[in-house]
């Protein structure tokens, strides 16, 4: 009894992990090639950018916010940096880190308003997802390709590994950024305190933690992994357009909750994201290698899902509350 | 003086409609002066026509969305799947129709598939069906609301495709053109669905307890459910109510552009709603609310939109306008925000009464 | 100790809200070792004191002294780095968060700039050990009860170098044995030297463990005094500022009026139960008859109350109203049937904040009647003006919102509500709690007038003698089961206490 008590927060964690897997080995039974480590390293691949956004989306989603901007932060992000680059013929050097900054400032804004001005963060990101997707078309209504030769360096360089394996620059970097934030959420002040403040955010300001820094830092830190992750995406797209990464937020949002971060806050675990991220790339490729299914199903697939998610976090929490009664 | 001043103004800000009607008056005075021919109505061919019924006639899905959403976001829940569920209801009623065009005896005739209140009547009860499985995901499962409506946000795309057999269909039957195209009375027919709408909603709420109950729901679900309100029943209802204004919206919108598009029908469209229900005067976290507000909401939303198309400025921007004013509004109704530049103001001016009252 | 010193002193304290006085001139002197019960009637400005102490609320005019040292508290966690920390009665942590953390949070022991989760555990280990508090400290906070909750609370305080506790009515919502846990550890923290500053409601409790009792009446300070030379009766004349009017008397002539009448049988109850909350029981009402629900915290009042109003859907047994069986699933059906349910949790389970006083008064009779047939605006004036008038609630008006009214007009205008639906079974949970002494006569007077009229009430309250001047009869609870029922000459504390306690 006591053991069960102990994982009920890990539960949804422990399911999607083995979720993941089962549905890996579904595939590798059902399908020739399926089985390799690179089918594997592809859903890394394809998918790195949506780790990096969901990463983010996870620290809004613990301290009890969201943030919907982030798939038109990601579209602003590469029509900027198609236009510095192409028609400003900026350098890549510069232009990176000026994308990084303007993510974080964006989201740092954001996390102000919803903060300071207590308005929903909801509405606030709603605006912030308008005000992105609008700046893309201020810049260019048409695509911009991306023709700088460092980006096409990133774009096409293949990282080898043993066995005849690669992957791909972006994916170090979604990797790099899984471990620092695991770092982030477990190890630092910073991490606990936003724990803390989804948890109960009065109870947080009383016992004297930054509520304030906290949140619009973790705002800021939304802006971020969006603008990194639109850094990677304009490496694996090579061009800027107003309508990319449309409804990434969804995706975002979904692979946290699948992941085991309910939308309550206070919980949330970013391996969890992670595999909520690959859970998604297997249903791709599974829809992918079947060959007759439409693309439409995966969104099908991963609303299923989700769906199935969320009851089962409701269950979890009924019988929690119901044990807390009995007790 | 100040204080007369003072009272007139706390008048006139704690009235409920006072920000909705300030916001469309800007937008309307800012087109009386800039925009070509804005209040200008003309008959032509026994219809009216002008910019003013265009932005009437456009805002038609929005605002029956606005009014579904009103009552959902009343019961402190939001309804995101909306968008999706237009992009239902005009793919059921597109491939129902289907529309081809067929010689029957030597003449050219439109065949519909089945017959057309047939089609739309099975819209609407497909999206009312999908608005009552939000509710009883939320009601009696007890899912957080924009949780629960996410389900429906992603998967409704993709059932939408898979109607249209991820085609764009295309209606060739004339008479379902009416429902978004039509007039009545030189007015478009889409504003008489709205009336009704409206008019049915209005008196529900307001001349029945329905709009008490809701708003007592919204604000304490427990205490209501003690006092004897079937809680959930409501709730249930009002996700169910959103779906069928869904559909209404749906059709609409499927009609005027004679197409089903399950991919972009009505994308976005559910922020734009709730945005028109927040533009209203309308608390995001429930309780009292007013319908009419939230119609004024949507009106501005068309305004701006078709304000900047009548600019000649390229219509993408108006995604950075509505954020602005999204911002702008919500700055305005929000209590912090006033407070700290209204004490920041009455320093300036050394009114040390102001600043105290500021505090509250 | 020189008699003078004191650790915390507060002179002059004025502080004004827009149209009250909250606070007007008042002294509070707080010396090392001392328990110090600060009292007084909902309004008196306890709440206000401690805000200002606390740094929540800026005061206007006076001076604070810590120490000697003057201070200026700008918020709570600023009070709580110069030495005064304060505990709710609601728990101020995180429930999220494991227990080492909640003691921990904000000042975490860091190792090469990461949180050293091991320190952590060992030392909030070694710091609950101190307050004899062995538990796992790695587990969520929600694990625990509340009293757990709130010794954690005080052991982040006591680290945190607290010279100052302030314990806001801390015991409100724990049983008798964790009162005397937490009164164990006052009593303990008193010899180490700590000032400690008690709000309750509770007067026993006042007697149990302070050593001096300041109270506050409308902003003004009436007077500090050692507690034992304080009689109970001084006390409660001093707070509500009147001498005690004879209202035990007057209670007893109507009780014995009610106990000849009460012979007809209105609600009958056999084996009902919900599994996890009540054990089947059996019960009878009669008609007229206020009926004790009297036990612990937790030993099942409530839940007997939540199961027969249908909020908690019963799994066993049956409930008969004049005979007829019926059945009833929500509280919707047992509106119905004529009963009413008035929840100990006013805030959460009984206003609705943002509506009018109007709105809530009539919310029950038309959620009775239906949404279709919609009470006349008028008649709505008309009901709430009356039941104003009737049960003397002080607001602006019916279309005031609840929420400005204060904690006893609240709890009328939710008895108005209920009285409304004409219920032939009225079941109050704690009708009295948190509101002031004279609300509380008032509304124990109208309990007792109203069964008068042959409604039958149900009374549950923590307060024993409170439930001996009110009931008829007493059905006692004791961990979630129903074992005695006591009435006529039994019904007298010490007797009760023992069924209670089950000597």
């Amino acid at each position: 009894m006591k053991k069960m008590q102990l994982s009920y927060k890990y539960i949804n964690l422990m399911i999607t992990v083995v979720l993941f897997f089962a549905l890996f080995a579904a595939g590798s039974v059902l399908y020739n090639g399926f089985f390799s480590t690179q089918v594997l390293l592809n859903m890394l691949i394809d998918n790195a950018f949506l780790i990096i956004t969901a990463i983010g989306m996870t620290f809004v989603l613990i301290i009890g916010g969201i943030d919907i901007s982030v798939g038109s932060v990601i579209a602003l992000v590469c029509m900027l940096s198609a236009y510095l680059l192409e028609i400003q013929h900026l350098s890549a050097i510069i232009v990176i880190p000026l994308m990084l900054l303007m993510g974080f400032l964006f989201g740092l804004v954001q996390g102000s308003f919803i903060h300071f001005f207590t308005i929903q963060p909801f509405i606030v990101t709603l605006a912030g997802m308008f005000l992105a997707r609008g700046l893309c078309y201020v810049i260019s209504i048409d695509t911009i390709m991306i023709t700088n030769p460092f980006y096409q360096f990133v774009a096409t360089y293949r990282i080898p590994l043993p066995f005849g394996n690669f992957i791909s620059i972006s994916v170090i970097i979604a990797l790099v950024l899984v471990l620092a934030a695991l770092y982030l959420s477990n190890y630092t002040k910073f991490g606990r305190a936003v724990y803390a403040i989804g948890g109960n955010a009065q109870s947080a300001m009383l016992m004297g933690l930054p509520v304030g820094r906290t949140k619009v830092l973790v705002y800021g830190l939304s802006g971020f992994c969006s603008a990194l992750s639109g850094v990677v995406f304009s490496f694996y797209m090579l061009s800027g357009y107003g309508l990319h990464a449309m409804g990434l937020e969804m995706d975002a949002i979904a692979s946290a909750v699948i992941g085991g971060t309910p939308l309550t806050g206070g919980v949330g675990f970013v391996t969890g994201t992670l595999f909520g991220v690959l859970i998604q790339g297997v249903i791709q490729t599974l829809i992918m290698f079947q060959g007759t299914l439409s693309s439409w199903w995966t969104k099908i697939a991963v609303a299923f899902l989700l769906c199935l998610f969320i009851v089962l976090q409701r269950i979890v929490v009924f019988r929690k509350e119901r044990t807390k009664s009995i007790s | 003086m100040m204080e007369k001043i003072q009272s007139i103004w706390n008048r006139f800000t704690s009235s409920r409609l006072c920000w909705p009607l300030a916001a469309l008056f800007f937008v309307l005075l800012f087109n009386f002066f800039f925009t070509k021919d804005f209040f200008t109505i003309e008959m032509k061919d026994g219809h009216f026509y002008g910019v003013t019924i265009d932005v009437l006639n456009r805002a038609a899905p929005l605002m029956l969305l606005a009014i579904g959403m009103t009552l959902v976001i009343a019961t402190k829940g939001i309804d995101i799947s909306v968008g999706s569920m237009i992009a239902i209801s005009g793919a059921v009623a597109a491939s129902l129709i289907g529309g081809k065009l067929e010689y029957v005896d030597g003449v050219k005739t439109l065949v519909t598939l089945v017959p057309m209140p047939v089609a739309i009547f099975t819209a609407l009860l497909v999206t009312t069906l999908l608005g009552m499985w939000n509710g009883l995901l939320i009601s009696k499962v007890g899912i957080q609301p924009i949780v629960a409506t996410l389900i429906l946000l992603v998967a409704g795309r993709g059932i939408a495709q898979l109607i249209t057999q991820g085609q764009i269909i295309t209606v060739y039957y004339k008479p379902f053109q009416f429902i978004g195209t039509g007039y009545i009375f030189g007015l478009p027919f889409s504003l008489f669905i709205v009336g009704l709408v409206f008019g049915i909603t209005f008196y529900a709420v307001r001349k029945t307890a329905l709009g008490m109950f809701i708003e007592s729901i919204g604000i304490n679900a427990v205490a209501s459910r003690f006092a004897g309100i079937n809680v959930s029943k409501y709730i249930f209802s009002a996700y169910a109510f959103s779906g069928l204004c869904a559909g209404l919206a749906g059709l609409i919108i499927c009609s005027n552009v004679s197409s089903a598009d399950g991919n972009n029908a009505g994308l976005f469209i559910e922020l734009d709603a709730i945005l028109a229900v927040s533009l209203g005067g309308n608390s995001l976290d429930g309780g009292r609310f007013s319908l009419v507000g939230s119609l004024i909401g949507a009106l501005v939303i068309q305004s701006i939109t078709t304000t900047i198309y009548a600019l000649g400025v390229p219509p993408e921007i108006t995604l950075v306008v509505k954020s602005v004013v999204v911002i702008v509004i919500c700055l305005l109704q929000s209590a912090n925000f006033r407070k700290i530049v209204f004490s920041k103001w009455a320093q300036k001016r050394g009114i040390p009464g102001e600043k105290n009252a500021a505090k509250l | 100790m020189d008699d003078a010193y004191f650790l915390l002193k507060a002179k002059g304290i004025c502080k004004a809200f827009p149209g009250v006085k909250a606070l007007n001139n008042v002294e509070f002197e707080l010396k090392p070792g001392e328990i110090h019960c600060l009292m007084g009637e909902n309004g008196a400005g306890k709440s206000t004191l401690i805000k200002v102490l606390t740094g929540v609320d800026p005061l206007d005019a006076g001076d604070i002294f810590l120490d000697g040292k003057a201070i200026a508290p700008k918020s709570p966690h600023h009070a709580q780095q110069l030495g005064i920390s304060t505990v709710y009665q609601e728990v101020n942590l995180c429930a999220n968060l494991s227990v080492a953390e909640n003691i921990f949070i904000g000042r975490e022991p860091l190792r090469f700039g990461s949180i050293d989760w091991k320190e952590m555990n060992r030392r909030s280990q070694e710091l609950l050990a101190k307050l004899s508090l062995g538990i796992d400290v790695t587990q969520p906070l929600e694990r625990y009860s509340v009293a757990i909750q709130q010794m954690v609370a005080i052991a982040r305080a006591l680290d945190i170098s607290a010279k100052v506790l302030i314990l806001d009515e801390p015991t409100s919502s724990l049983d008798a044995q964790e009162v005397e846990k937490l009164f164990g550890l006052m009593r303990k923290l008193k010899k180490q030297g700590l000032g400690i500053i008690f709000v309750t409601h509770f007067i026993e409790q006042v007697y149990a463990v302070s050593d001096k009792i300041t109270i506050l009446r409308n902003g003004e300070l009436v007077g500090s005094y050692e507690t034992v030379n304080l009689p109970r009766v001084q006390l409660i004349a001093k707070m509500i500022g009147k001498a005690f009017d004879g209202f035990e008397s007057s209670c007893k002539t109507l009780k014995l009026d009610i106990l000849q009448e009460s012979r007809n049988n209105f609600l009958r109850v056999r084996g009902l139960g919900h599994k996890g909350s009540i054990h089947p029981f059996d019960l009878d009402i009669s008609k007229g008859e206020v009926l004790g629900l009297v036990g612990l915290l937790g030993s099942g009042r409530t839940e007997v109350a939540r199961t027969i109003f249908g909020i908690d859907k019963a799994d066993s047994g049956e409930i008969a109203i004049e005979g007829q069986t019926v059945t009833i699933q929500n509280p919707a059906d047992a509106i119905q049937h004529g009963l009413a349910y008035c929840s100990e949790n006013r805030k959460t389970e009984g206003i609705i904040e943002n509506l009018s006083v109007r709105e809530n008064i009539i919310l029950a009779l038309q959620a009775k009647v239906g949404w279709m047939k919609y009470i006349p605006k008028k008649r709505q004036d008309e009901i709430s003006k009356k039941y104003i008038e009737l049960l003397n609630i002080k607001t602006a008006g019916p279309e005031q919102l609840i929420k400005n009214l204060s904690g006893g007009n609240q709890q009328k205008v939710i008895l108005a509500r209920w009285l409304l639906t004409e219920p032939k079974l009225l079941i109050l949970d704690e009708p009295t709690r948190g509101i002031d002494v004279g609300a509380k006569v008032e509304i124990q007077k109208l309990i007792l007038s109203l069964a008068e009229t042959g409604m039958s009430v149900v009374f549950i309250s923590s307060e024993l003698d409170e439930s001996v001047r009110c009931s008829s009869r007493m059905a006692v609870l004791r961990d979630r089961v129903k074992i005695a029922e006591i009435s006529g000459d039994e019904m007298e504390e010490k007797y009760i206490m023992q069924t209670i306690a089950g000597v």
